[in-house]
């Protein structure tokens, strides 16, 4: 059987430097997928390109049996800077979202709906808000609840907490794991933190960097789920899937561009299994 | 000093500003006692000896002035003998007009123009030469082609008002965030609400600002175009007295003009405001 997402062989190109090439992955209905890279390797890019709202110079990508051409509601997006409506209460952002999606909907459906995504985020009572009132961390939570309030297949979401200070973070990724428990949600998400990736990925890709950034490394998520935040780090597995994401980043990611470490001919990442 | 007690000083230092500006005048105009000359044929003729003319209006005859023209705003005798409510109808009736005309025409346009890049650029050149030359410098070829007095002024209301609004529209609408647009892609919205609930809204304060700069110059111009073309108004207004020698009314026209301005510029400032976000 098919994947539920395929990318196959996915470059860009502007003019002629290549941001990356040879892009190949799958990923699984309910799977959580981190993508982990220095900056500028072109992750926001194959964000972009998986939610249709760029292309690739070459390649396609393939979900539920249908290739990407645009974007769609089936993918939600949760952006790099909330993208929050300004002039739009909290309630009203998301009820954007679901006026799109259930366009003959009523008002008062519209408004149960967004209010039970409201409160699953945990902004019981900020539903009135506008953006400006409310801190970073709750800006980015109406974000993820307009991305999840439209039931998309498949969520794709870049450096959700980058803004975040630590205890909001830990607080907002707990909610993100419970909910995509709960619901089986697909999930596509890149970060730049390596304890954040472990925590809730099944698999964390790696990109080397860029320009002519390829996806180096596939590691296979050793800690069992569920993963819980506070005792993560007694997993007897933990450091060492740790130490290789940030050896990787550190010492890797420079020879797999200049070459060293990945065959030119290599469709596909190097899966590590560390189990 | 926290913001009250600064609006307090502030309101106490204009109301200051305020009565040495009276004072000075009052000083400056108090009738001198002169020697009672005598009235003859000659200066009769140029108006001397009449009451209005005796220099520079005092503050009292402003006053008077005032209280007669607002007792009765709404008289009519005459062409040359209307109130100043009638005259001031007249003027708004134009403004309005021509600035309605110009909304219905700049808002769309802009919207159109800030969306598509190459119509930005083909239409720039345009907008950049047409957009210094003076209204008034129109207003020979409005009555040449119209032959209406008074729909030339409509017209000559609408071709000021129009570039402000038509650069700003341009502008807002082209630097809607890409975050927003792309918000709305995602979720498949149609055309129709991405303009009217994504890019109207988000380019609404910019757009509110080439209006709110377009209702001052309008409300300059229409003085200058009725003085120049008569018949009504508050342009024509002033004309009319100057002619008279009235210069108490003059003054009056002016202190009115002003306050007209003002109440114009806080109305689209209130909408102004209504239509802004804090990003
Ligand atoms: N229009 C463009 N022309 C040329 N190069 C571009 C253009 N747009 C993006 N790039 C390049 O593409 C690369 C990838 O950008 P992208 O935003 O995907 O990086 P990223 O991995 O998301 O970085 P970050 O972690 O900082 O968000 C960058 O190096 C950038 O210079
Ligand atoms: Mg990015």
């Amino acid at each position: 059987m098919m994947s539920f997402l395929q990318v196959q062989d996915l470059a860009k190109r502007y003019g002629g430097t290549t941001v990356f090439e040879r892009v190949n992955f799958t990923m699984e209905r309910g799977e959580f997928v981190c993508i982990i890279g220095h900056s500028g390797c072109g992750k926001t890019t194959i964000l972009n390109i998986l939610a249709g709202l760029d292309r690739a110079t070459e390649g396609a990508v393939v979900m539920d049996n249908r290739e990407v051409a645009g974007p769609s509601l089936e993918r939600g997006v949760v952006f790099q800077g909330h993208a929050l409506m300004p002039w739009l209460s909290a309630m009203n952002n998301i009820a954007f979202a679901v006026r799109s999606r259930w366009p003959d909907w009523n008002r008062i459906q519209v408004q149960t709906h967004c209010q039970k995504f409201i409160d699953l985020v945990g902004l019981t009572g900020a539903e009135h808000k506008k953006p400006a009132m409310l801190s970073g961390g709750m800006k980015q939570r109406v974000g993820i609840a307009r991305a999840f309030a439209i039931q998309p297949k498949m969520l794709l979401l870049d450096e959700p907490f980058g803004a975040l200070d630590a205890l909001t973070r830990g607080t907002i990724q707990d909610e993100l794991l419970r909910i995509c428990e709960a619901t089986n949600q697909t999930v596509f998400m890149i970060t730049h933190d390596v304890d954040e990736a472990i925590l809730l990925a099944d698999r964390i890709l790696l990109m080397s960097n860029g320009p002519g950034a390829c996806l180096a490394e596939a590691v296979i998520n050793p800690l069992a789920k569920p993963r819980d935040r506070h005792s993560i780090h007694h997993d007897a597995q933990y450091y060492g899937v740790r130490n290789h994401i940030v050896d990787f980043l550190v010492n890797r990611s420079k020879r797999y561009q200049s070459g060293e470490l990945r065959s030119a001919r290599s469709p596909s990442a190097k899966i590590v299994n560390l189990r | 000093m926290n913001g009250r007690a600064q609006s307090l000083v502030a309101g106490l230092l204009s109301l200051l500003f305020l009565g040495v500006f009276l004072g000075i005048w009052h000083l400056a105009t108090v009738p001198k006692k002169q020697a009672e000359a005598p009235v003859d044929e000659y200066s009769k003729l140029l108006g001397k000896g009449a009451k209005k003319s005796e220099g520079f209006p005092t503050l009292s005859q402003i006053g008077e002035a005032a209280f007669t023209q607002l007792k009765d705003p709404l008289y009519d005798r005459g062409a040359n003998d209307k109130g100043i409510g009638i005259q001031l109808g007249w003027s708004l009736m134009r403004v309005g007009a021509g600035y309605a005309l110009a909304i219905l025409f700049a808002v769309p346009l802009g919207f159109l123009i800030g969306m598509s890049p190459v119509l930005y650029k083909a239409l720039n050149p345009f907008i950049q030469l047409l957009k210094p030359i003076s209204p008034l410098a129109w207003m020979p070829l409005a009555l040449y082609t119209i032959k209406d007095s008074s729909i030339s002024g409509i017209f000559v209301i609408f071709i000021c008002s129009v570039w402000p609004m038509l650069i700003n529209t341009a502008f807002g609408v082209a630097s809607v965030r890409r975050d927003w647009l792309n918000v709305a892609r995602t979720l498949e919205a149609t055309p129709w609400r991405k303009a009217f609930e994504v890019i109207l809204p988000a380019a609404a304060p910019t757009i509110l600002t080439g209006m709110r700069i377009s209702i001052g110059i309008a409300w300059l111009v229409i003085v200058a175009a009725e003085m120049l073309v008569g018949g009504t108004g508050i342009g024509y207004f002033v004309w009319n007295e100057w002619n008279n020698l009235n210069l108490t009314n003059v003054i009056f026209a002016i202190l009115v003009i002003g306050v007209v301005g003002m109440v114009l510029d806080f109305l689209i400032g209130r909408l102004q405001a209504a239509v802004t976000y804090v990003e």
